[in-house]
């Protein structure tokens, strides 16, 4: 029982280790929706990240350089889908796609280009990356039982962007319930028409609210390339983006569900990879395939209202054309 | 600006004019990217032409590319008239390989050439309809938004073919997932055999009977769309769905009819790839063609005349980029991804931003030429 525990222990300790980047995409793709736009080039926006943050990493050494520059690319990315979307009304989710697919061949062809390694950039050294944090009192509290073990594998030895994106949930809670900006952030994604005849730029919050979603994805992206892996691979982003997109829809847009949705699928995601071919009683070799789809299963039975109801904002999807 | 401002274009400008604009533009912007990448985008370009059709057999190549994308394009635009956004083609056409696979396992060697390979083919346009079915359904009946029923479905189906070809189907004694190879029966003639049977000699390369299939799809798009009742509801829903109710067309049922003949073309994608080249169900066959669909769909413009023709560009493209592989030191194939993403942007998502400009150049040149003669 003791060892199930543990091994229970240290699968939630993964947990938030693969949840890192969902959280960070689906509070970026929470404020790119809620104002109104459809963000399916979360995917795009981290596969960049991931690749800039490690060719700036590997390039320079700094790691903080690398989240710096791969924030920036992330906004221009952001800016691209705002000025397509936005400015010129075009199709949000032929935008994204194009970003999606633009990422996937970017990356590759830039990786190519400086390092010749086959589109990776080269393995980062441990001052190139972000390394886990070691927490304080460690020793001590280790003769205390259950808390000793928890505290060790499960609140320390996580790296700074991993605490980071679990500060970010009640920032973005705080901006998007308690301020002006996200009161008008919920309307211009609604009644887009009354945030007009207010006095307040549609256009301008909504920009707003992609830039937000483009410095978010470019923290996930250094996350994946430099927290948790040592460099770049292609296509690293794996569909991570379209979870964090499920995630934001199962947790109806709103930024705790949203969390606990990245922190479910965090969750099957780890089970799965520990439970890759063990015999579980009763059941037989373990579905990992199943699991890993889940989510996915999970938001097309929400989507179809068989769970509650998702609600997603009125004017989703919607130039707005004054 | 806004476009109310702008005069109206005349047809032949926003059907040939615009999208060779976008693409114009899409190309420039990679032609400055190969450039800052330090090579030279104007000897990039002739290599890729030169290698999409000029090379030795590259026709070929060319053309079989082209077969997968007049299939994905197709299943694109018959959802885009009745305005449903199906990105979900990359599933259909993975689960139209699953049908195809398992009725060439099951029968390939049992019934003569003849019967078995029509039926794979019927097999995987059955199989990627029943994959669309499910998205357009909840569409249809729950009103769940379709662009995300058909992503997750994307990647329902890659769990599931994962699941199947490493498990129930996987060749046995072996450890890469795939099944085994078909029996010959089920090949499909390829042009090559087909030629060289004439007595003409030409090079090697995959393109085979899927493309008269194709051929003979784009023909039957045109009569469903343009000539038939099913067409006039698919283009009245598209148009304005509530109008189209109170004018007694029965919306729900052709939306899912409209997703099922759109999985049903997705579907026929694998008829060339599994049962044209591959010969056996492997992982990953579909390789983002279905994505690329969604380029063929805008760029042609929802019609056959224009998918075919940008269904070639793109088979070129795919065809003439992996030259740039052995060509060029610091460009790769996967510049095709750039291309094509960049495509995507200016034909697709900023379709009509040049409309402003051309618009008002048009009318003042018209306003010149009238003022001239009056």
């Amino acid at each position: 029982m003791a060892e199930f525990l543990y091994q229970l222990l240290l699968t939630f300790d993964a947990t938030i280790r693969v949840a890192t980047p969902l959280i960070l995409c689906a509070m970026a793709g929470m404020f790119s929706e809620r104002s109104g736009i459809i963000d399916i080039s979360l995917e795009g926006k981290l596969l960049m990240g991931a690749f800039v943050a490690a060719a700036v990493a590997a390039i320079t050494g700094s790691p903080w350089l690398g989240v710096i520059c791969a924030v920036f690319a992330c906004v221009i990315f952001a800016l691209i889908h705002g000025f397509a979307c936005i400015t010129h009304r075009g199709n949000q989710v032929v935008s994204g796609l194009a970003l999606n697919i633009l990422a996937s061949g970017l990356t590759v062809t830039i990786g190519i280009a400086l390092f010749r390694q086959g589109g990776q950039t080269p393995v980062l050294g441990k001052e190139a990356r972000f390394r886990p944090i070691e927490w304080p009192l460690l020793e001590t509290l280790d003769t205390v039982p259950v808390i000793g073990v928890i505290y060790r594998e499960l609140i320390s030895g996580h790296n700074t962007l991993t605490y980071l994106a679990l500060i970010i949930v009640p920032i973005c809670a705080f901006v998007y319930y308690k301020t002006r900006f996200g009161l008008r952030l919920r309307a211009v994604g609604d009644v887009p028409k009354a945030v007009d005849s207010a006095g307040v730029s549609v256009s301008w919050m909504r920009y707003r609210a992609v830039i937000i979603a483009g410095v978010l994805c470019g923290i996930a992206g250094a996350y994946l390339s430099t927290g948790q892996g040592a460099g770049f691979v292609r296509e690293m982003s794996a569909g991570k983006g379209y979870i964090a997109l499920a995630a934001v829809i199962f947790g109806k847009w709103k930024p705790y569900t949203a969390f606990a949705a990245c922190l479910l699928f965090g969750f099957l995601d780890a089970a799965s990879a520990r439970l890759q071919g063990v015999e579980i009683p009763l059941i037989g070799e373990a579905p990992s395939q199943l699991m890993l789809a889940l989510p996915y299963i999970i938001v097309v039975v929400v989507l179809a209202g068989f769970i509650g109801k998702a609600s997603p904002p009125t004017a989703i999807g919607e130039p707005y054309i004054k | 600006m806004s476009k109310l401002s702008a005069p109206p274009l005349p047809v032949w400008a926003d059907v040939i004019l615009l999208p060779i604009l976008n693409l114009l533009a899409a190309l420039f912007v990679c032609g400055l990217i190969i450039a800052a990448l330090g090579e030279n985008p104007f000897e990039a370009l002739i290599v890729m032409i030169n290698g999409a059709f000029f090379y030795s057999g590259s026709l070929g190549f060319t053309l079989y590319y082209t077969t997968n994308f007049i299939f994905t394009g197709l299943a694109v635009a018959i959802a885009f008239h009745a305005m449903l956004f199906n990105i979900g083609g990359e599933g259909q056409a993975y689960l139209g390989g699953l049908g195809a696979g398992l009725v060439a396992l099951a029968l390939g060697g049992v019934v003569p050439a003849l019967i078995v390979i029509p039926l794979a083919i019927m097999a995987s346009a059955l199989f990627g309809a029943a994959w669309a079915f499910i998205p357009g359904y909840l569409q249809a009946k729950r009103g769940s938004h379709i662009v995300i029923t058909t992503i997750m479905f994307n990647f329902i189906a890659a769990s599931l073919m994962v699941w199947l070809l490493a498990g129930p189907l996987i060749q046995p004694g072996q450890q890469s997932p795939q099944t085994p190879k078909f029996d010959v029966s089920t090949h499909l003639p390829t042009a090559t055999d087909f030629l060289n049977s004439f007595g003409m000699s030409v090079a090697n390369s995959p393109l085979n009977f899927s493309f008269i299939i194709a051929i003979a799809c784009l023909i039957l798009f045109w009569v469903i769309v343009w000539k038939t009742k099913f067409g006039y509801e698919l283009r009245a829903v598209g148009h304005n769905s509530e109008a189209a109710h109170y004018a007694g067309i029965n919306v729900p049922r052709t939306i899912i009819i409209a997703m099922l003949i759109s999985g049903a073309f997705a579907g026929l994608m694998a008829t060339n790839e599994i049962l044209g080249v591959q010969h056996k169900v492997i992982l990953n066959f579909t390789s983002g063609f279905g994505f690329t669909g969604i380029a063929v769909a805008l760029m042609g413009r929802n019609h056959p005349v224009g998918i075919f023709l940008a269904s070639l560009l793109f088979g070129a493209l795919f065809q003439g980029g992996a030259e740039l592989d052995f060509e060029f030191k610091s460009i790769t194939r996967e510049m095709i991804l750039v291309i094509q993403g960049m495509i995507i942007l200016f034909s697709g998502a900023l379709a009509y931003m040049f409309n402003p400009y051309v618009a008002r150049l048009i009318y003042r040149v018209t306003q010149a030429k009238k003022a001239k003669h009056g």
